[in-house]
């Protein structure tokens, strides 16, 4: 089952990855990184289906995906 | 399961840049550095830092590089070039560095037809320095220097610097990308792998200006920015290929 | 060994590409437009490249790349040309980048006269450019220490990793003279001086961020900006000691001692000559490097002895007398022989300034 990967340090919490995932497998989570970003997790991981939009579209290359 | 996506070698793997959140240079960096990896050219780059959140890179990417004094890149680039034609050699510009203070020397490479690359980033504003305008600042758009916003009378009109190279006999290929989806993103990389083939090809002057937002300076967040960029940006600087002589 | 009539200009350019030079980026302007145009015939002679760039401040940002390639590159300009390039210059020394320039210079301030003038000589031996760096400068007085002098510049340059100045009034830029030039540097030694840089050099390197040519005008860190200022200012006080070059010419018994550098020391020299040849005790000190300046060849003088400097330079208001002061110390006066404005120092100038004092 395809899957992503957020390195959360890396995150800034832009929202692009949430924005341009067409299956809404993102969200700006609760939690927050060293740097003070609440940072993107999948909260709906069951529904990826591996496209790699997120890892496109993510300024910080904190995505990495597998399938 | 296999990795089908994967933060590339040219970025390094601990370090978080000094970017904003949503800031458009982070990706574009991320993106030359999958296209030198994809290309084998890791060890034939050499980037050419302009002044302003440009030069924010220099410990992000893995690679050669070096910074030139504002808006020389191009000439700079023009030494390292011709000095040692084997290595890949691009610059990395923003609209200050590349259309204001660099206007000579931008025009001038296009001019002589010099066989590299010009990443120029377009967010129509200064932003290292705290939004100043710029060259490519919008009609009506808010400036530090220009409060009441850009006025024709007073600052002129936006410029498109695709087109105006586009005058010149020499460049071999221009065109205008955007960041602002995934698909867009992968037409930018596309459009920069073929900027460095170019080169690779001996073909001359390619660029590629890539339309970018500036949460910072925009006043805006980075969803926002986005809107303003797909709403305002791009109709002033449509995207697509002004030139192609392949 | 060969032995040839030359201009100035030509001879220096000549001297370069026979010591390795193969990179050139230049703007016309007088009295040195013969530098680019030699170099634009030479340079692809032997494989070089030669650039008219658009201004002075695209050449020297060519040379800067360029040089950062390992590549021996050079570019020159004149007085306000040379203004041009003080950012530039800076660059390569923050990154310590080794290249080659040189001032022909003329009357200033602003676009001044076309005509020769020392009137660089603050701006070329304190004040090149922002941030306080310094270089060796070198200041021919004929058209064979140009030559000579050339040769040397990039010696130094690669030495230091750091930017070497030629300040060559337009008298000497201009004017011709036999000269014995040196040895044309072989393929083979060119490439080897340009792989001998290629640790630093921003050429590509294999994949290895520790290894990586990285050419750092600046840094985001200030500990480490300040450790490079420290490096650089070790490296200058190694000048004084060791690099220091002079031209002390009857001085022994003299009392009255002329200081003069270029075209102005020929001069003088002719007229301590005159002097000499009447009975007078008169002497002249040649900076033959104005940085390092030779302080220590001034200070070291028998004051008991000499009764009076007298600083001769085409330059109003006087420059180097500035350090000429620094060396003396006021243990004597100090008088001046002075013109400007691109008139060239005449003989009978210097020699009734000599004879009001003797």
């Amino acid at each position: 089952m395809p899957k992503v990967e957020i390195r959360s340090e890396s995150c800034k919490s832009c929202g692009y990855c949430v924005k341009f995932c067409p299956k809404q497998v993102l969200a700006i989570s609760d939690k927050v990184n060293s740097k003070g970003y609440e940072y993107a997790a999948a909260v709906k991981p069951e529904a990826c289906i591996g496209c790699k939009m997120c890892g496109v579209v993510c300024p910080d290359a904190a995505i990495e995906v597998y399938k | 399961m296999e990795k089908i996506y994967a933060r590339t070698k040219g970025l390094r793997p601990d370090v978080v840049s000094g970017f904003c959140p949503g800031c458009m240079h982070s990706t574009v960096i991320k993106l030359i550095g999958e296209v030198l990896e994809e290309m084998n050219l890791m060890d034939k780059a050499v980037a050419v830092l302009g002044i302003g959140c440009c030069g924010l890179q220099m410990e992000y990417i893995s690679y050669d590089n070096t910074t030139a004094p504002h808006g020389r890149a191009c000439a700079v680039a023009t030494g390292l070039k011709r000095a040692n034609p084997n290595s890949l050699v691009y610059t990395y510009q923003g609209d200050g560095d590349f259309a204001s203070i660099g206007l000579g020397e931008s025009v001038s490479a296009a001019n002589r037809g010099e066989n590299i690359t010009v990443i120029f980033i377009n967010n129509g504003i200064y932003g290292m320095t705290g939004g100043q305008l710029a060259p490519t600042t919008l009609l009506g758009m808010k400036a530090s220097t220009a409060p009441k916003g850009r006025i024709a009378e007073e600052h002129g009109y936006p410029m498109h610097m695709c087109e105006i190279l586009n005058q010149l006999t020499a460049p071999y290929y221009l065109e205008r990308t955007s960041c602002n989806t995934p698909q867009n993103t992968l037409k930018t990389r596309k459009a920069i792998k073929k900027a460095f083939q170019n080169q690779l090809d001996g073909k001359g002057f390619s660029m590629v200006e890539i339309v970018t937002s500036c949460p910072t300076n925009w006043g805006l967040d980075a969803l926002k920015s986005l809107d303003y960029l797909n709403e305002k940006m791009l109709t002033e600087y449509p995207l697509g290929v002004i030139r192609d002589n392949g | 060994m060969e032995r040839v009539f030359m201009k100035g200009c030509e001879a220096i350019a000549e001297a370069a590409v026979r010591a390795g030079c193969r990179f050139f980026a230049g703007y016309p302007i007088t009295p040195q437009n013969e530098i680019p145009e030699y170099f634009s015939r030479r340079l692809p002679e032997v494989g070089g490249v030669f650039i008219q760039g658009e201004s002075e401040v695209a050449s020297v940002n060519m040379v800067y790349g360029a040089a950062s390639t390992g590549t021996r590159s050079m570019t020159s300009s004149s007085s306000p040309g040379i203004s041009l390039k003080s950012e530039g210059i800076s660059y390569c020394a923050a990154a310590r980048i080794p290249m080659v320039y040189a001032n022909i210079s003329r009357g200033g301030p602003g676009v001044g006269s076309i005509q020769p003038a020392q009137m660089d000589y603050l701006q070329a031996t304190k004040a090149s450019g922002n941030g306080g760096f310094e270089m060796m400068v070198l200041a021919p007085a004929t058209v064979q220490e140009a030559v000579d002098m050339t040769v040397a510049a990039f010696d130094y340059a690669d030495r230091d990793r750091n930017p070497v100045l030629i300040l060559c009034d337009g008298v000497i830029g201009t004017m011709m003279e036999p000269v014995v030039l040196p040895e044309m540097k072989s393929d083979e030694e060119v490439a080897a001086i340009k792989e001998a840089k290629k640790s630093w050099a921003a050429i590509g390197h294999e994949l290895d961020y520790e290894k990586r040519g990285w050419i750092q005008p600046g840094n985001w860190s200030t500990a480490i900006m300040q450790q490079g200022n420290q490096e650089a200012a070790a490296m200058y006080e190694s000048w004084q000691k060791n690099d220091v070059q002079v031209e002390q010419f009857m001085i022994e018994d003299a009392e009255l001692v002329i200081v003069a550098y270029g075209i102005s020391a020929r001069i003088a020299k002719t007229v301590v000559d005159k002097y000499r040849a009447d009975g007078k005790k008169v002497g002249l000190i040649r900076p033959i490097t104005v940085h390092p300046f030779p302080y220590k060849a001034i200070e070291n003088l028998n004051y008991g002895q000499v009764k009076t400097i007298l600083a001769v330079e085409m330059s109003i208001p006087a420059q180097m007398l500035q350090d000429v002061a620094m060396a003396v110390k006021g243990r004597c006066p100090i008088e001046t022989c002075l013109c400007s404005g691109g008139n060239i120092m005449k003989k009978e100038q210097v020699m009734d300034a000599v004879a009001k004092l003797i």
